[in-house]
């Protein structure tokens, strides 16, 4: 490790940084603007100038700048020389020259590193005398607001969209002191991560629109570190609230997760938590009152879970590992099945019981991020999990910069001049899905097809790559050419990673990515396998490999009179119509638990409102594999808003005799998920127990600023209540307590002295963009396990062929508009796309159908009609429907289906 | 005296087309060069020449070239002549191009063998449209007669040249901010290092040179670094192309050895001073160098000289100012440029050099406070080199803070007595 001396003091650095990397890892505070840990150095700013002396006997120094210069051994820097002082706070009176003195009614004030960069610098009386420049601001959709006065040049935001996003419509236009950030004309932003502008920005040019609709400062929210519960990936949020309502999401650094970027899914898909189709107050239906209090609830269930009812238990991918344990307690294990229809169960079991076996490492978004080749099969990762379509693209970007170094070496931080020399060049990756997607236009080799197709290539270039695994009977040449050619690539790589999932509904291609990874791994080769999920704690529920919804059914056709609990699940999205309502007439009690009204809840006799995560402690395991708390980040108003799990513990407690009540703290639910099932060891230690504490105190969700807590319930009484107490976790529901740096799973905000905004990150990290002080937050629960010996899958299906009269039903992801709750978002819900029903061009010519004709799809009972969209590239015998739409509610997603075209029937 | 560069070009004449060029020698250097040289030994000849390059920077050429990567080197390379001349008082350039095309074509495709380029590139400004029809011409004469494409004279070496007139942004001019406008990205500049020699054009060895460089090679390679040592009066090679402009009774522009005097240029070949003004100062060698007075009228116009006389030699065209011009509105005027001409990428000379270009005009306009004084200083020693991303601000600084010292007193004037003492 190189030594710098930093005003006469030794300090050991790491190697290959650069100096203003080196002082903030060192905890330093040296200001900077468009430095991004993220997005490396293009030394436009000049606010990071530090003195730099040719020896000990230079005492006059040059002005240097920090972020565009490398550590070296017996280098001499100071920070705190009278000419480095003088430019960085000349740098920020310059900036201010134009900025604007909005602060006070300005969106990022109190969390602007603009502000914070200012105080640092002393930078306080203005001469500049004259007038300043102005302009015009931009509508740029529902997600960000524009107020380009603010702007201060630093160019981060179109180094994000553009360079580390890939986005096309943001850009940098004119010169000199009226360069201008935003769109070539009005309109909304085209990008699903735009809304990272709103914390890439120093200031407040680009903010939360939907914040903005319910504004309240940074120090004024209450805050906890969560996880997003809008796909598999399981980003890290930081979820604010004020007023109970929930105000905000923003990134909650993780390493190896997410790292600073969230998409505009997770950003902005919180608004059902606020949604007037709240559950509020328990029902029982069929009865004159039927919202009904806390006793009457608990006295009717304590009726009908009494009297011999036997009762089954429907579980959820979107409930937290608490919740589905707690209801198999309450209905015993044999009487639980997972909710997950009979087909994504067998897959989603399927990938989790690959994983658990420990023959291929499961893949971090991190992991990702350094992979030398990537190969997708067959998943839609752009709308099913669009943070790891942003890794993929980081990873063919660092890979071929890792390539073009060899020649040409470059400091890894110097981003301009390695884009420069990388120019088009990606690293290899090959992106095969079913009609294509925003990732194609980066991958080096890219095709579309069937699923069976993208299952039988997978296969044969798995053997290509290691003769032991199996061949492919039958195939083409054709087949083995493009096998050949993708398996040449992978061969030359060092750490391929192989991306695949549920997404296609296909038992097969999750075989073959598994064995392509597989055949890879040598011994200096390390492949590891990513595979995506459907929904939040997918994994979690699979990990039990229970079963699923068709068991359900099947056992109420066998078995009469049995009642069921459903928890958090509308089983109308996953199966037809006329299943669920001959499944649930069959059911003697409905008991339902949720949090928005839903085709299910309607149903329900009794319905129990539960928590969202917002309002729940709770676990969840990502697609890695990687069990993540969420902590509770406000009280509802409805105190009848809980946990899922405290309920059905409550039920289960009622027809308890005396002293054999089994209430477990949360703590002990997961030590009781570990005993039980030993797939989830090392659950219990993903966060402190809750009665953790540092130097005594708790970790506080309010920032030390928070206002207004004796006048914030002052309409319903000037008497103060005392703050709500936690029994759950070590936070607290105030602003005192601890004020340093908590374990890295309970950072409820970021925030540092001198450092308001999110880019006090720095503060929390042992090395600026590493890790966060004591290891990123989550627990693998499962790692490779070398003893394994190789063993492949052998279920290669035949070539896809199209049948006569039927074709074969696949679902089209949307980043906007597949989620379940995401929707509720009014922005969200408009960018959803209208239902369309998408064809191949062949089979549409046959079928004489063109775009904007009919075909009506028969979906359990209900024929619905879909307007035809003719797709290039789908392969011909394949119906590619939007997920997650009211419309396509309940498709039996990989069926092969009847249809009527226009006209015809 | 020896006029090698403006030898063949006349006012009344049109400029020499290929056979032309071809019959008074034109063309022979390449041919030489490709049978006789490798090269590297014509990096080498280029390099004991001492040609400096005529942009304004002065860095010997043959050691610029030297630095290219030539074994196993990343595909393609790349020459390119920085054509876009928009110094202020600058026109050296536009009197080679419009008046001897082919000499600077010839000079680009023996530098182009020099550093085995693969693909050329003229990078012409915006507004010298004349010069772009004549350069065109000149290019497709230079293809049909097999001195540009593949196999050029049978000799195996092949360059590709192309025109690429800009959209007039002052900023193009500096090397790497023209590569990036040659992407078609905008005219930011990069970083040094890494030098355009190791990742230049599309991250490719490239080397850019100034027209005027390009176009002393064929001399040098046709007669011999001695002999272009021998025609220059200092110790850099070479003849110069030096302009005056101002109020002197001749402005123009000279080919004269390198190294004449800056009284020389003015008396001889300006005629002096028009009637009842006086040499006040000059900026020597373009918009962006410092005033020299009378004090150095005596110093030569080479590299070396000015420098140590407080300037750059820069482009080698001069500005004078009288004594009836006012020095204060001069200066304005010049950070006006500047500060147009500022591509907004880093933060001192982005806002800066307004701030300098207001105050300057309050001054002018007699609205000028004592305070302003400090901030002219500030930004004179804040928007020095290394301070800024790249040499435009720093350049721009060279005329006010000379000024600021030369002509302190007129700044004071305007001050005291609220008004500019140049205007009643």
């Amino acid at each position: 490790m190189p030594t710098i001396f930093i005003d006469n003091k030794p300090f050991e650095v790491k190697a290959g940084k650069n100096l203003l990397e080196a002082c903030l890892s060192l905890g330093l505070d040296l200001p900077y603007f468009c430095w991004h840990p993220a997005l490396g150095s293009v030394g436009a700013c000049r606010q990071c100038a530090i003195s730099m002396f040719k020896d000990e006997n230079d005492q006059k120094g040059k002005l240097t700048m920090a972020c565009m210069e490398g550590v070296k051994d017996g280098l001499r820097i100071s920070l705190t020389d009278t000419t480095s002082k003088a430019f960085r706070e000349q740098v920020v009176e310059w900036l201010m020259t134009n900025h604007p003195h909005d602060c006070p009614v300005c969106d990022e004030g109190g969390s602007c590193h603009l502000q914070d960069m200012t105080v640092m610098t002393g930078h306080d009386y203005r001469r500049f005398s004259y007038k300043k420049r102005t302009y015009k601001n931009q509508y740029l959709g529902p997600f960000i607001h524009h107020e380009m006065n603010r702007c201060i040049q630093c160019y981060r935001c179109v180094r994000f969209y553009k360079d580390y996003a890939g986005g096309k419509d943001l850009d940098v236009f004119a010169a000199h002191n009226h360069v201008y950030f935003g769109r070539e004309k009005d309109g909304v932003l085209e990008s699903p991560f735009s809304g990272n502008l709103a914390e890439v920005c120093p200031t407040g040019v680009f903010t939360d629109e939907t914040l903005r609709q319910h504004y309240t400062r940074k120090w004024d929210l209450t805050m906890a570190p969560s996880v997003c519960t809008h796909c598999s990936l399981g980003c890290n949020i930081t979820a604010g609230e004020r007023y109970g309502e929930l105000r905000s999401i923003t990134n909650r650094y993780n390493g190896d997760v997410n790292g600073y970027f969230l998409c505009d899914r997770g950003r902005f898909g919180y608004e059902f938590v606020n949604s007037e189709n709240r559950i509020a107050k328990p029902i029982i239906r069929n009865r004159v009152g039927e919202a009904v209090d806390e006793d009457t609830l608990m006295t009717h269930l304590k009726t009908i879970f009494k009297h011999g009812n036997k009762f089954i238990g429907i579980g959820s991918p979107r409930a937290s590992v608490e919740s589905n344990y707690a209801l198999m307690d309450l209905v015993g294990k044999d009487n639980y099945y997972n909710g997950l229809s009979e087909f994504e169960n067998l897959l989603a079991k399927l990938v989790a019981k690959t994983l658990q076996s420990g023959t291929v490492r499961s893949a971090s978004l991190k992991d990702v991020e350094k992979a030398d080749a990537v190969l997708i099969l067959g998943e839609d990762v752009w709308n099913t999990a669009p943070m790891l379509a942003l890794s993929v693209r980081q990873a063919v970007l660092k890979s071929a910069a890792a390539e073009a170094l060899q020649q040409t070496p470059l400091p890894q931080w110097h981003d301009a001049a390695i884009r420069e020399l990388v120019q088009e060049e990606r690293g290899y990756f090959a992106n095969i899905t079913l009609a294509g997607s925003a990732l194609d236009e980066i991958a080096n080799y890219k095709l579309h097809s069937s699923p069976d197709d993208i299952a039988r290539l997978g296969y044969a270039i798995a053997h290509i790559i290691d003769p032991g695994s199996p061949a492919v009977k039958n195939a083409s040449d054709e087949l083995l050419t493009k096998a050949k050619e993708i398996a040449d690539a992978l061969l030359k790589a060092k750490n391929p990673v192989i991306i695949s999932g549920t997404g296609c509904l296909n038992e097969p291609l999750i075989k073959a990515a598994h064995n392509i990874a597989l055949a890879l791994n040598s011994g200096e080769r390390k492949a590891e396998i990513c595979y995506v999920m459907h929904e939040s704690n997918t994994m979690g529920l699979a990990l039990t490999q229970a079963f699923g919804l068709d068991k359900a059914i099947e056992r109420t056709e066998r078995e009469e009179g049995l009642s069921v609990v459903i928890l958090e699940n509308d089983l109308y999205r996953s199966l037809p119509g006329n299943v669920v309502d001959r499944f649930l007439s069959r059911c003697k009690n409905v008991v339902v638990l949720d949090q928005l009204n839903n085709a299910t809840t309607v149903k329900a006799h009794v319905l129990i409102p539960s928590a969202t995560f917002a309002e729940a402690d709770g676990t969840m395991v990502n697609n890695e594999g990687r069990a993540q708390s969420f902590f509770q980040v406000f009280n509802p108003a409805s105190n009848y808003v809980r946990e899922a799990w405290r309920w059905l513990y409550a039920i289960k407690d009622l027809n308890a005799a005396p002293g054999n009540e089994t209430f477990p703290h949360p703590d002990e639910i997961l030590s009781r998920v570990e005993k039980d099932y030993p797939m989830f060891s090392g659950i219990s230690k993903v966060s402190p127990a809750h009665d953790f504490r540092v130097n005594g105190q708790r970790i506080p969700r309010e920032p030390r600023r928070y206002s207004g807590r004796t006048a914030i319930r002052a309409n319903i009484s000037v008497s103060e209540p005392r703050p709500f107490q936690d029994d759950d976790s070590p936070l607290s529901y105030t602003m005192e307590g601890y004020d340093g740096i908590p374990p890295s799973s309970l950072i409820p905000f970021f925030w540092s002295p001198g450092w308001n905004s999110i880019q006090s990150v720095n503060k929390y990290q042992d090395e600026v963009g590493g890790a966060l002080k004591g290891g990123d937050p989550g627990v693998r629960l499962f790692e490779v396990d070398k003893s394994k010996p190789k063993t492949y899958f052998e279920h290669i299906p035949y070539p896809f062929t199209a049948k006569p009269d039927h074709l074969l039903l696949l679902p089209q992801f949307h980043v906007f508009g597949s989620g379940e709750l995401s929707i509720y978002t009014k922005a969200i819900e408009d960018f959803a796309p209208e239902p369309y029903a998408a064809l191949s061009e062949p089979d549409a010519e046959k079928m004489g159908l063109s775009d904007g004709s009919i075909l009506n799809v028969k979906i359990g009972e209900k024929k619905i009609a879909f307007p035809v969209c003719v797709h290039k590239a789908i392969s011909n015998g394949i119906v590619l429907l939007p997920a997650g739409l009211t419309e396509t509610a309940g498709a039996i997603w990989g069926a092969w289906i009847n249809f009527s075209a226009n006209g015809h029937s | 005296m020896e006029r090698p560069l403006t030898e063949h070009i006349h006012p009344n004449r049109p400029a020499l087309n290929l056979k032309e060029y071809e019959a008074v020698g034109g063309y022979a250097a390449l041919k030489k060069v490709l049978k006789d040289s490798s090269p590297k030994q014509v990096q080498q000849a280029v390099q004991d020449s001492n040609l400096k390059g005529r942009g304004g920077a002065g860095f010997n050429t043959g050691m610029k070239w030297s630095f290219v990567p030539m074994d196993n080197a990343p595909r393609p390379k790349y020459i390119i002549a920085n054509a876009d001349e928009m110094e202020p008082g600058t026109f050296k350039d536009r009197l080679l191009l419009e008046g001897s095309p082919h000499q600077l074509i010839e000079g680009m495709i023996i530098a182009g063998y020099a550093i085995q380029a693969d693909i050329s590139y003229i990078f012409l400004r915006f507004a010298y449209k004349d010069a772009a029809k004549i350069l065109r011409k000149s290019i497709q004469e230079a293809y049909d007669a097999g001195y540009l494409g593949k196999n050029i004279q049978g000799s195996g070496y092949s360059l590709e040249m192309y025109l690429h007139t800009g959209v007039g942004r002052y900023m193009c001019g500096e090397e790497t901010a023209l590569l990036n406008a040659l992407e078609g990205k905008r005219a930011t500049p990069r970083a040094k290092p890494p030098f355009p020699q190791v990742s230049g054009l599309f991250g490719k060895p490239t080397i850019v040179n100034n027209v005027e460089t390009f176009c002393c090679v064929p001399h040098i390679i046709a007669k011999g670094a001695e002999w272009f040592k021998s025609i220059s009066k200092s110790e850099d090679g070479g003849t110069k192309l030096y302009g005056v402009s101002g109020k002197v009774n001749k402005p123009g522009l000279w080919e004269l050895p390198m190294g004449v005097t800056i009284r020389e240029l003015i008396e001889e070949h300006a005629g002096g001073m028009k009637n009842g003004l006086k040499f006040k100062g000059a900026l020597p060698g373009g918009a962006s160098t410092d005033f020299l007075t009378e004090q150095h009228l005596d110093v030569k116009m080479d590299f070396k000289s000015v420098a140590a006389a407080g300037s750059r030699l820069g482009t080698g065209t001069m500005i004078v100012l009288d004594d009836a011009t006012c020095p204060v509105g001069f200066v304005h005027n010049l950070q006006h440029f500047f500060a147009q001409e500022s591509c907004g990428w880093c933060t001192p000379c982005r806002e800066g050099l307004p701030w300098v270009e207001k105050v300057l005009l309050s001054l002018e306009n007699g609205e000028g406070k004592k305070e302003d004084l400090d901030i002219l200083h500030m930004h004179t020693k804040f928007l020095g080199p290394g301070n800024t991303f790249c040499a435009l601000a720093p350049g721009a600084m060279e005329p006010l803070e000379s000024a600021l010292k030369y002509f302190a007193d007129d700044f004071e004037k305007h001050i005291r007595d609220k008004k500019c003492p140049y205007h009643n």
